[in-house]
């Protein structure tokens, strides 16, 4: 019987989207086991107040640490606490959603630990066996963890929020973390920020492509049409290698992962590297003057035509619509 | 300081990638390799480095069969000092390829390690952030600036917020984000030049690596294809078909 421990996310006490997500997919690994217990862990300023909140969704054991050293982020601390919670609770399975904070860590605990890794599972097939994009998701595999101890990261994209589930859980501060001397030091967080939804958590996405030509383009083409539909704005590595955009807006195989009810993506020609990071949105719309642009093999609707004609006109066309 | 940087040999991003009749593995026949783009940056980044005189040595090393000494060579030619070619013809997995990059690290005398923060074909972002930790050392992933300074590297990381700055001390292992830099393209000396580089070759068994895996592919699938949808003819057009068929505004 093994019970599994999750790393949630929290900031300032509050949950993520991506951290029930990745609840919702621990959750579905303890049914496909059968037995065992969920239990969870967040670190940093808030993280008490989080892991009462956690508490609604089932879990038996919420650990939380404000101790300075997670203020910031860093992953030798974050592996030690995470390796400290999965023997005080005698977890087997770590699980973390494939956040930056997720990927970078992970790892390390799976290399203390003797543990095997799926990276960014998009299915739960069995206790043991995962499914996982590779390739720029031109293959879907399933993997086995074929170690005693096994460590999960999600795509928080593939998985819906855990539902409440009864209390009866605990929490509990973790303490005698302790973080080696090399670890490193916090410098600073240049935050790209705004007050935009989050990119990977947004119902709508509006992503521009190299087509802008510059940052002031996307302020003067891309925001309005953001703000009527309240979406996040993402890019293309070319939009962002050009400076157009900030690096963490960049949507495909190396960037964020995004899967809103609506996608519209604009002078953006579809190579599989992007589509590798949208194609799993509910309806696609393709704005390219290019009528061969691979992006219109797979959007719902495509519209050919110059963007710098038809943009202004569409975001005025959807003030009215929206009424 | 010297600098080791593994390269990993993977299809061109060009490639249509097709899955074999068992759903085993993918068709490999008459693929075009390519180094890792995101290894080619490392490389890059290295050489950069010990061009400035921060580094003395660049170190590449790259696990696989014969012909894994084509991507070798090719970093050679970018510029790296010389290569170390780790013979298999097994699958490796990122716990495989950690463990052999850590056996190859305490041959040597190295004060960083520099690779990609993934493999274009495993999509696995593992293998440096495994090894730091195997060797008990910090880890700056994701890097898009990399300055030292007293010992001690600064890096600015691309992370889900924003860009975070931390400060490691060395040695450490630094994982490559895209805007790190631009790679050059090998130049014809550099080919020639490359060719008489020092090369030690070795296998596995040489380095008394056990290469099972912890994570083993039971099954590849292509994913579900997306139906096209239709083109519109204007903006008119579009605002009705998200309004009232697809019913998203
Ligand atoms: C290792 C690696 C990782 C990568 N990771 C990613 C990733 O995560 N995300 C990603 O996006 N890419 C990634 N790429 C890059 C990817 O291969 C493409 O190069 C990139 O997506 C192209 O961006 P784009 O569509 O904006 O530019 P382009 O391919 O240049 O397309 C621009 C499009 O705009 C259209 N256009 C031009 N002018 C107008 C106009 N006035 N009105 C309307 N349409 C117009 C053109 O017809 C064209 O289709 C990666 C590549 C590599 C090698």
């Amino acid at each position: 019987m093994s019970d599994i421990l999750v790393f949630l996310e929290q900031t300032d006490g509050s949950l993520p989207k991506a951290s029930l997500t990745t609840a919702e997919a621990a959750r579905q690994i303890k049914e496909a086991h059968g037995a065992g217990n969920l239990h969870a862990l967040c670190l940093g300023k808030g993280s008490a107040k989080a892991a009462e909140a956690a508490l609604s969704y089932g879990f038996a054991t919420v650990y939380y640490s404000e101790d300075g050293a997670f203020d910031n982020y860093l992953a030798m601390a974050y592996a030690a606490a995470f390796e400290k919670a999965l023997s005080e609770s005698g977890a087997s399975i770590g699980v973390a959603p494939a956040t930056t904070t997720g990927k970078d860590f992970f790892p390390r605990v799976a290399a203390a630990t003797a543990a095997g890794q799926a990276s960014d599972i998009i299915a739960v097939n069995s206790d043991k066996s995962f499914r996982r994009p590779m390739f720029a998701g031109d293959v879907l595999a399933d993997v086995e963890v074929t170690t005693d101890k096994k460590l999960i990261t999600v795509r928080p994209t593939a998985f819906g929020e855990i539902a409440a589930a009864g209390g009866g859980g605990k929490t509990q501060e973790l303490t005698g973390v302790s973080v080696p001397e090399n670890a490193g030091e916090f410098v600073n967080l240049e935050e790209s920020g705004g007050d935009r939804p989050e990119l990977t958590a947004a119902d709508v996405v509006i992503s521009g492509g190299r087509a802008l030509q510059s940052a002031e383009n996307f302020e003067k083409y891309i925001y309005p049409l953001a703000d009527v539909l309240n979406a996040a704005v993402g890019a293309s590595r070319a939009a962002v290698d050009s400076g157009y955009a900030p690096n963490d807006w960049q949507v495909g195989q190396t960037g964020k992962v995004v899967a809103p009810e609506l996608y519209i993506a604009i002078g953006i020609s579809g190579a599989i590297q992007h589509l590798a990071g949208m194609k799993d949105s509910k309806v696609i719309v393709a704005i390219n003057k290019d009528p061969d642009a691979p992006i219109f093999d797979l959007a719902d609707y495509g519209l050919v035509a110059d963007l710098y004609d038809v943009l202004p006109q569409l975001t005025e066309a959807i003030k009215s619509a929206k009424g | 300081m010297k600098i080791l940087v593994p390269v990993k040999r993977v299809p061109d991003y060009e490639t249509k990638i097709k899955i074999n009749g068992e759903g085993t593995g993918v068709v490999t026949d008459g693929i075009k390799w390519i180094v890792n783009p995101f290894d080619e940056i490392a490389v890059e980044e290295a050489i950069k480095i010990r061009d400035a005189g921060t580094a003395t040595e660049v170190v590449v090393v790259g696990i696989g069969p014969d012909d894994v000494a084509a991507q070798l060579r090719y970093a050679m030619a970018m510029g790296a000092d010389r290569g170390i070619h780790v013979k298999t013809d097994e699958p490796v997995d990122s716990d495989g390829a950690s463990r052999v990059i850590e056996a190859i690290y305490k041959k040597d005398e190295y004060g960083l390690v520099l690779m990609g923060k993934q493999a274009i074909d495993s999509d696995a972002n593992q293998t440096g952030q495994l090894l730091a930790a195997r060797l008990g050392v910090p880890q700056g992933c994701f890097v898009s600036k990399v300055e030292f300074a007293d010992e001690k590297v600064t890096v600015t990381r691309e992370v889900d917020g924003g860009l975070e700055t931390i400060r490691l001390p060395l040695p450490c292992v630094l994982t490559t984000d895209l805007r790190l830099n631009e790679p050059r393209y090998a130049s014809l000396p550099g080919i020639m030049q490359a060719k008489k580089k020092p090369m030690d070759e070795m296998s596995v068994a040489d380095l008394g690596v056990d290469l099972t895996p912890k994570v083993r592919v039971l099954k590849m699938s292509p994913p579900p294809e997306r139906q096209a949808g239709r083109k519109v003819e204007s903006v008119e057009e579009l605002v009705t078909a998200l309004k009232d068929e697809a019913k998203v505004l």
